[in-house]
């Protein structure tokens, strides 16, 4: 036992737990690596595609711009619920983690609406993953249709991975009396991860292609 | 008695006021990317300023808000290198990219005319 514990308390000195985290915890960095991998993969095809062609900035400040960056104050705030529930759950304040978890998975709701009011705009301007509004190709002659391909593909991915984390922190906060702080954290994880998705596609998507003055 | 050492005897570092900074960071970040994209700079200078604060976003996320700074070295060397590695690996198309830009038609009137 004390030799294991000596393992433990090097860096390199390996042992039965290298790591120092539950199996669980490791899973779900596992998992945000290969997600993670997903998303680059995603936004680096985005990028390649958008460099061999005419492509469209079509994104008026106001109010494309604007409503986009409420989106992200939302998930940004919805990433502090996140933090004080897990600060929270290591007191073992339960219900007051329960509270702070219902509070971020509103802020995801909430991200998910404004998110799709922001879609209807865009199909209601004619845009549709593989053809481009008369009015954009009009203005940037020979611009690729796959704007919008790559537009629905990477926001419609990421929109995806707050409504799986929404139903996961439901399903957290409903059970938090049952959970291991770790569990919680574990959420957290996700959760923090899916924001961080967004800090990537706000910039490049979005403000990347910001209407011309 | 090991087993029960993992997790358990962890506390969760890191105080809320550090959060609440962190989460100031974040938006103040933001609100400066956000102002790039109003003022308009050139495309080259957005590219590269944005995906600078973009990665210093990400890094406090995971260091603060994902733990991953409160952790173990180890666990830290091994997701961290492999990652950043296999991402700038993905680069390795943009030259192609670059060149398929150069051959393409600009409008109709310049088709290709040679068949196939």
């Amino acid at each position: 036992m004390a030799t294991e514990a000596q393992a433990i308390a090097g860096d390199w000195g390996g042992g039965v737990h290298p790591y120092r985290v539950g199996h669980r915890k490791l899973g779900m960095w596992l998992f945000i690596m290969s997600d993670s991998l997903t998303f680059s993969s995603l936004l680096i095809g985005y990028a390649y595609v958008r460099a061999s062609n005419v492509w469209p900035t079509p994104f008026r400040f106001y109010p494309s711009i604007v409503f986009s960056s409420v989106m992200t104050l939302v998930l940004l705030s919805s990433s502090l619920t996140m933090v004080m529930a897990v600060s929270a759950s290591s007191r073992a304040q339960r219900s007051a983690a329960r509270k702070w978890i219902l509070a971020t998975a509103v802020l995801g709701a909430t991200f998910i609406v404004l998110h799709l009011f922001e879609w209807r705009h865009l199909i209601g301007e004619g845009l549709s993953p593989f053809q481009l509004p008369a009015e954009w190709v009009e203005k940037w002659p020979g611009s690729t249709p796959l704007f919008g391909a790559t537009f629905f593909g990477i926001t419609g991915m990421h929109m995806f991975h707050v409504f799986t984390g929404c139903i996961y922190l439901l399903v957290v906060a409903g059970r938090v009396n049952k959970l291991k702080h770790e569990d919680v954290e574990i959420s957290g994880l996700y959760w923090h991860f899916v924001d961080l998705v967004w800090m990537f596609v706000f910039p490049m998507i979005y403000l990347l292609s910001i209407w011309p003055k | 008695m090991t087993t029960h050492a993992i997790g358990d005897d962890e506390h969760f570092a890191g105080s809320n006021r550090l959060f609440i900074s962190v989460w100031v960071w974040l938006l103040a970040l933001t609100g400066f990317e956000v102002f790039l994209g109003y003022i308009q700079l050139p495309l080259l200078y957005m590219l590269v300023i944005l995906l600078g604060a973009s990665i210093i976003k990400a890094a406090l996320i995971v260091a603060y808000f994902m733990h991953l700074r409160f952790e173990r070295l180890n666990l830290i060397l091994t997701i961290v290198p492999a990652l950043v590695i296999a991402i700038c690996l993905l680069l390795m198309f943009f030259p192609d990219s670059f060149r398929s830009k150069a051959l393409r038609s600009t409008g109709p009137a310049q088709a290709p005319t040679e068949s196939r």
